[in-house]
Formats: C-alpha cells, sequence, structure tokens
C-alpha cells in the first residue's frame, strides 16, 4: 500500500489487513508506555485545509506513538492566506522530505491529486464529500470489537448522507465486510442517484431502530438548514433524530455510533449519547490505533496491498 | 532431534533455570512470537512438574522493535500479551531458534517498554550460529551448525533442516 486514498481504493483485503493491524496497536495504546520505535526517522506532515479537531490530533497521536516526526500545516496561519496553490504548498513541503502528507480538503480529489504531484505517501483524511476512509475503518473496528464480526449486522446510517463523506466510504467499508446497510433520510439528503450503493432506503426511522443492530448517526450541518433542505431543525430532529423515546426502540445489544462532532439535541438528545450503548469515545480511542495500523502498513511495513 | 530429545532438552532448561536462578520466585517466562511461543508452554510444563510451581507466561512480538522496518514486509504475527508488570522480575525470553540475534535485539527494547526486569536470560532450543550481535543464550537446547542458506524448523515432533531460504530473523 502506498497511499490510502478511498475505502474503494483499498478493498476488502486490505480493510481486513488494517483492521487485524490495528488490534496490535490497541495493545500498544493500552501499555503504560504507548509508544513503539517502529517509524524511527520518518516525518508525517499535516495538510489540512478544512477545520478538524479530532482527525488532526489522532493522526499526530499515532505518529507520535510510532515515534514519527510530526510536522502541522493549518490553512490560517501559512502562505495559503497570500494566494499560494495547493500544488506549490505540496512541492515546498515535499521539499523539506516528508515521507507522508495527510490531506484533508474541501474538495473531493485533492488528495489524489497531491498523490501525482509528490513521491511521499498521500493519506486522505477527509475530502469534500467523497471519503474519508480511515473513519470508515475506526468504525468498522469498533462494532467488530464489541459484535465479533460485521457479517450479517444490520446497520442504520441515518441523517445527512448527501454531505457525507463519512457516510460514503462507510457505505463501501461496512457492506464490503458483509453487513446490511439501509439510508435512512429526508430525501433531499440522499444524494440524487443512489445507483451501485449496495444499500437500501428508509424514511421511516421507527420502522428501522428495533431491528438494527448499530445506528450510525450523521452530524447535521447546520448550514443545510439555510440551503432550504429541511424545514427545521426541530422538524428533523422530531423524524430522524434519536431521541431519548425512540431510543427506547433500540435492541440490547445495539449500538450507537456518531463520527463526532455531536450537536446534541439535533440528530442526537443529550442522554442518548451518554448510554452505555453510545460507543462514541471508544470510536475515538480506536482512531488512534487505526491510524497508526495506516501509517505502519504505508511506511513500514511495505506490506503487499491494493491501492 | 527428535520428540523425545527435545522433551529431554525442554526438561533438562528447566533445571537449569531453576539452579541458575535458585528457586523460582521472580522468574517469568516470555514466548517470542511465533516459534517461542509453543516452547514457553512447554518450560511452563516441566518447570511445574520440577518445582510444582506455575511461573508466568506472556508473549512477546518484536515486529515494531525491528531494525529492518522499511526494508522488508515487517508484520507482526500476532498481538502481544504481557499481563504482568516485568519490573524486579528475572524475564526468561523464549525462542525455537537462535541465529543473527537481530530478534533478541528487538525483544530486549520492547521489554524495556514493559518495566525493568532485575534479570533478562535467554533460553533457546536451536543455536545455529551466525551471530551478528554480541548476544549469547543462557539455556541452550543443542547447537546446530547450519549454513547461512539453511532454514532450521522445530516443531513437537522434532528439529529439521531444510535448504529454503526464508527467514531473515532467526
Amino acid at each position: 500500500m502506498k497511499h490510502l486514498l478511498s475505502i474503494a481504493d483499498l478493498g476488502a483485503d486490505g480493510v481486513e489487513e488494517v483492521l487485524r493491524l490495528t488490534e496490535s496497536f490497541v495493545e500498544v495504546s493500552a501499555r503504560a508506555i504507548p509508544r513503539v520505535p517502529a517509524l524511527r526517522g520518518k516525518t508525517v506532515v499535516s495538510l489540512f485545509y478544512e477545520d478538524s479537531t479530532r482527525t488532526r490530533l489522532s493522526f499526530e497521536t499515532a505518529a507520535k506513538r510510532l515515534t514519527a516526526d510530526t510536522m502541522n500545516f493549518s490553512v490560517s496561519s501559512s502562505s495559503v492566506n497570500k494566494g499560494e496553490s495547493v500544488r506549490d504548498t505540496v512541492l515546498t513541503i515535499a521539499a523539506m522530505g516528508v515521507d507522508a502528507i495527510v490531506v484533508r480538503h474541501g474538495s473531493a480529489g485533492v488528495p489524489w491529486q497531491v498523490a501525482r504531484w509528490t513521491d511521499a505517501a498521500v493519506i486522505n483524511a477527509g475530502d469534500g464529500w467523497h471519503e474519508h476512509p480511515t473513519q470508515a475503518l475506526l468504525d468498522c473496528y469498533t462494532i467488530r470489537e464489541r459484535r465479533g464480526s460485521l457479517a450479517g449486522l444490520r446497520i442504520a446510517i441515518v441523517g445527512d448522507v448527501k454531505h457525507s463523506r463519512v457516510a460514503r466510504s462507510n457505505v463501501l467499508a461496512f457492506s464490503m465486510l458483509g453487513a446490511e446497510v439501509t439510508l435512512v433520510a429526508p430525501p433531499t439528503l440522499l444524494p440524487p442517484s443512489l445507483a451501485g450503493w449496495p444499500v437500501a432506503v428508509s424514511h421511516d426511522l421507527d420502522g428501522c431502530l428495533a431491528k438494527a443492530d448499530v445506528v450510525y448517526l450523521l452530524r447535521m450541518q447546520r448550514e443545510r438548514q439555510t440551503e432550504a433542505l429541511l424545514p427545521s431543525l426541530r422538524e428533523y430532529t422530531t423524524l430522524y433524530g434519536l431521541t431519548k423515546d425512540r431510543a427506547r426502540l433500540l435492541g440490547e445489544d445495539a449500538l450507537v455510533m456518531h463520527p463526532g462532532p455531536m450537536n446534541r439535541g439535533v440528530e442526537i438528545a443529550a442522554e442518548v449519547a451518554d448510554l452505555p450503548s453510545a460507543v462514541i469515545t471508544r470510536q475515538v480511542a480506536n482512531g488512534v490505533a487505526v491510524r497508526m495500523a495506516v501509517l505502519f502498513l504505508i511506511l513500514g511495513s511495505r506490506g503487499d496491498l491494493g491501492g | 532431534m527428535d520428540a523425545e530429545d527435545l522433551r529431554r532438552a525442554v526438561t533438562r532448561i528447566a533445571h537449569e533455570i531453576v539452579e541458575h536462578n535458585q528457586g523460582l520466585e521472580g522468574v517469568v517466562l516470555i514466548g517470542l512470537q511465533t516459534g517461542g511461543v509453543p516452547l514457553a508452554g512447554r518450560l511452563a510444563d516441566a518447570l511445574r512438574r520440577v518445582e510444582g510451581v506455575d511461573v508466568p507466561i506472556g508473549t512477546l512480538d518484536v515486529a515494531f522493535y525491528r531494525d529492518d522496518i522499511g526494508l522488508r514486509p515487517v508484520l507482526p504475527e500476532a498481538v502481544t500479551d504481557i499481563p504482568f508488570d516485568l519490573t524486579g522480575g528475572a524475564v526468561v525470553l523464549v525462542d525455537d531458534v537462535l541465529f543473527t540475534g537481530r530478534t533478541v535485539r528487538a525483544a530486549l527494547d520492547a521489554l524495556n517498554d514493559y518495566g525493568r526486569p532485575r534479570s533478562v536470560q535467554l533460553a533457546v532450543m536451536i543455536d545455529r550460529g551466525h551471530r551478528e550481535l554480541p548476544i549469547r543464550p543462557d539455556y541452550i537446547g543443542k547447537n546446530l551448525p547450519t549454513r547461512r542458506d539453511e532454514m532450521v524448523d522445530v516443531t513437537a515432533e522434532g528439529v529439521d533442516v531444510g535448504t529454503m531460504q526464508k527467514r531473515g530473523g532467526g
């Protein structure tokens, strides 16, 4: 594996390989000294053109636990404000001698493009509405940790699918591992075409909850209301929010997941996010181990993976 | 070596461990993935027969500590499992074959991250020579002179020497 650009490129075997390796890094993360010298002398730079707390910190922590050096690039304090193009920024960073570039950008395909401009390994940390592969990998790992396997599980992905790169990566990854995925959303928040998506669609959240093994809530982006895709956030919560009453419909073993940041009171009620069935902080913890696995596979093992 | 030779060697090493440590106080066995793990289990059985004591057993995968990361595919075979603190203990590292010594070097680094043992000892079933580092075993099943390109395989049934060049460490 030279780059990690998408779940689609990684493929089912690649997903399995990352999840298998993640187990070793969960063990490393649980130690008194959670650090191994595996990537000594390697440099990882994060190049984020969009705001991010958890993904950026998670990659940085992962790199540090592998003893790699990290550099941080944030758009607000950089030459991008002086009009520098993405390509020139990438070439400048690459000229300093980096081994991996972790890219987040508001436009789909930027990581793919960056990979063509540089010899460094490129990891997609979210590009537009396209993909967010490491989020999907950590979600798969978290489900597997609780349920053993994804095969045959019924997973409902609820909310703004249309604008969600998390949903696109997760639909692919969940179905690669044998889960049955149902998208639950108002028609205005679904993509115009779902041709080729291995999913069912429903507009009835209550009907899906009782038989779901996993309810995956997407973040409701508040600006969608001003785009007239929703009558009001309150109506969205009434129809598609995981309220306290609705959470009672869930099965005993069902998991509640959210990629963060949460809007408590919109897509998820404050009390529901704190239930034992909500594995949202576990997702964050596993995120570090998954990203260690990805960095190690790309920079350390020279393993022969798809992508 | 056949299965009977192996059994006798394991029993002898168990006696040597007891003698060297004047008992089994603080002694723990750590099997190196993957060949050392079954051997550590057999050594623990032998120690139980000899002294009537159950010594703690852990397993260690050294993939993240190897010095050839990036030069060849290096992936862990299994998750490391050391469910006890090593500080103050006498750690006996157990492996099937001692070759270049690089795996043991990596294992010594890895142990550091789990505490500070009062001593680290090395038990191997086969010492096949060709060391590249100043490392020597404390307990040896058998010295087996080999060519560099040979391969030594230790199973429950015995020890085989083949000619396939496959493993780089050892």
